[in-house]
């Protein structure tokens, strides 16, 4: 990534925030309190939820579509792991140890705090205004030769320019927003959609996916999703500099000496 | 500091107190509701609380999911099997003409049924969907007699708040709040897909909780205690399957 520094990027970024008029009063903050708060929450929650999960399917590596599904029918596809159960046939010699216990109860922990951070950040969102300022590109943005451009540059890892330290470019919005918008909410739904006391209550939040397994078998797939998600995020972030960019998220606070030229 | 700074700490601090107070009130009240499972305690106890207590507050009448004779699993799953103690394979010598389910706790009339008695009682049947923890699931009929309907004969006292039931195999027993015990689809099942229950799948008697997981169903019950407290029975957590790590309150 090293390398990527030398790319020579022509800046025209004179941007407030360097100014040295600007830099004596203190800048609104790159990242709001609330949006850093909740993204460490989530990134804390994201590992708890993805090891917790893994460990789960262990205890059953196989997909079914539809209501239901069990070693007597044949699975949408099975994962070429050994299980943790001695009920599942994977052709290994051998039963890994079963951890679903606290798998469960930190799971179902780290999903309600996701839940309880996730509403406080859409709320945050729409009164705040960093869903209209940050997430939602500019309408003048969504034009295939800007989006065609920011994808070049990216499949090229270039680095980014200053200014998108301040803030995020149109393809960021898109992610980021297809992140919050669509992948949160059906990863809730997908995950309540398995409980059947929630079912019995609301029965058109599993009905509506097709069954049970299905949304089991979605609730995975949203799962791989997050997971590309994530390795695309960090990418970006050692691209752009992972030190300055974390530190942004922790204190708040672009240090524009450190930003791309 | 600036005054923006200034005024947001002080918004912020505001709103950490509404927060902790509201988390105290929040908590004394789902006490005194009978929202808190009696494994609300220790490192997931919160999220155990939340899930127990969101889904009572939602689902307390709620009917699990019922489906049509043509979706019935051509292909259940009876999961494995301890090898069964030599007491039950005496009463499976004779097919459970002599298995007695006993009932007992804070109820006016101590009883015991057979199966054919349970059997003579009004039954009830549903075709509904049974989840293991472990992912899978088949559907079936399942029918017995209303569990409800047993405590009613028995006369259950008004401080009653669970249920305990317990299977003749060693260490297998579980509990319900009143919600689930006095719920219609609460089952004492005796029979499955119009036939007896196969012992793979619980026979003679198999507790069927249908808004809960799998292992709320215990199988081989011989026994029900109706109870005001948790406390004394097991390590006081509620059943067996928090003693091995697993959720008391299993309708995730």
């Amino acid at each position: 990534m090293a390398t990527l520094g030398s790319a020579p990027t022509p800046v025209e970024a004179s941007l407030p925030i360097s100014a040295p008029a600007a830099a004596a009063a203190t800048p609104a903050p790159r990242h709001s309190f609330l949006v850093r708060l909740t993204h460490w929450v989530f990134t804390l929650c994201f590992f708890a939820l993805l090891v917790s999960g893994l460990e789960i399917v262990v205890s059953h590596p196989r997909f079914y579509w539809g209501e239901t599904g069990n070693i007597n029918t044949t699975p949408l596809f099975k994962i070429p792991i050994p299980s943790s159960r001695n009920l599942v046939p994977t052709g290994y010699g051998y039963v890994l140890p079963d951890q679903n216990g606290w798998s469960r109860a930190l799971h179902f922990q780290a999903a309600w705090l996701v839940v309880i951070a996730g509403l406080l950040y859409a709320l945050h969102g729409l009164f705040a205004g960093h869903f209209r300022r940050h997430l939602f590109p500019a309408a003048a943005d969504l034009t295939w030769r800007n989006i065609s451009s920011a994808v070049a540059s990216h499949l090229r890892f270039e680095r980014p320019t200053a200014a998108e330290a301040h803030s995020y470019n149109v393809l960021q919005r898109l992610a980021y927003a297809f992140v919050v918008f669509v992948m949160f909410p059906l990863m809730i739904w997908t995950g309540l959609a398995l409980s059947p006391a929630f079912d019995s209550a609301f029965p058109a939040a599993v009905n509506l996916l097709g069954g049970r397994q299905s949304a089991r078998t979605l609730h995975f797939f949203l799962t791989i999703a997050f997971v590309l998600f994530l390795i695309v995020h960090l990418l970006m972030i050692f691209l752009a500099g992972f030190l300055h960019r974390t530190r942004a998220m922790v204190t708040g606070h672009v240090d524009a000496t450190k930003e791309a030229k | 500091m600036s005054v923006v700074s200034r005024r947001k700490m002080i918004v912020t601090g505001l709103a950490a107190t509404a927060g902790v107070t509201g988390l105290g009130v929040a908590a004394h009240l789902a006490n005194q509701y009978g929202l808190v499972p009696p494994d609300g305690g220790g490192l997931y106890g919160p999220g155990e609380t939340l899930t127990y207590a969101a889904q009572r507050l939602l689902t307390r009448h709620s009917l699990a999911r019922e489906f049509s004779p043509t979706q019935i699993s051509a292909h259940p799953l009876a999961n494995e099997l301890a090898p069964l103690s030599d007491e039950f394979k005496r009463f499976q010598a004779d097919q459970f003409a002599d298995w007695r389910l006993s009932i007992d706790g804070l109820v006016d009339r101590p009883a015991s049924f057979s199966v054919a008695q349970l059997k003579s009682y009004p039954s009830r049947s549903h075709i509904t969907e049974i989840a293991c923890e472990e992912g899978w699931s088949y559907i079936a009929e399942w029918i017995g007699v209303p569990l409800s309907h047993v405590l009613d004969l028995a006369g259950v006292q008004p401080q009653a708040k669970y249920a305990v039931y317990f299977s003749i195999e060693k260490d297998w027993w579980e509990s319900i709040d009143m919600a689930d015990a006095l719920h219609p689809q609460t089952l004492i099942a005796y029979g499955m897909n119009a036939d007896d229950l196969p012992v793979g799948f619980g026979g003679p008697l198999r507790m069927r909780v249908p808004r809960q997981l799998g292992y709320k169903n215990v199988k081989f019950i011989n026994r029900i205690t109706v109870t005001d407290s948790l406390k004394g029975f097991g390590k006081g957590l509620g059943s067996a399957a928090p003693e091995g790590g697993y959720a008391w309150y299993a309708g995730i």
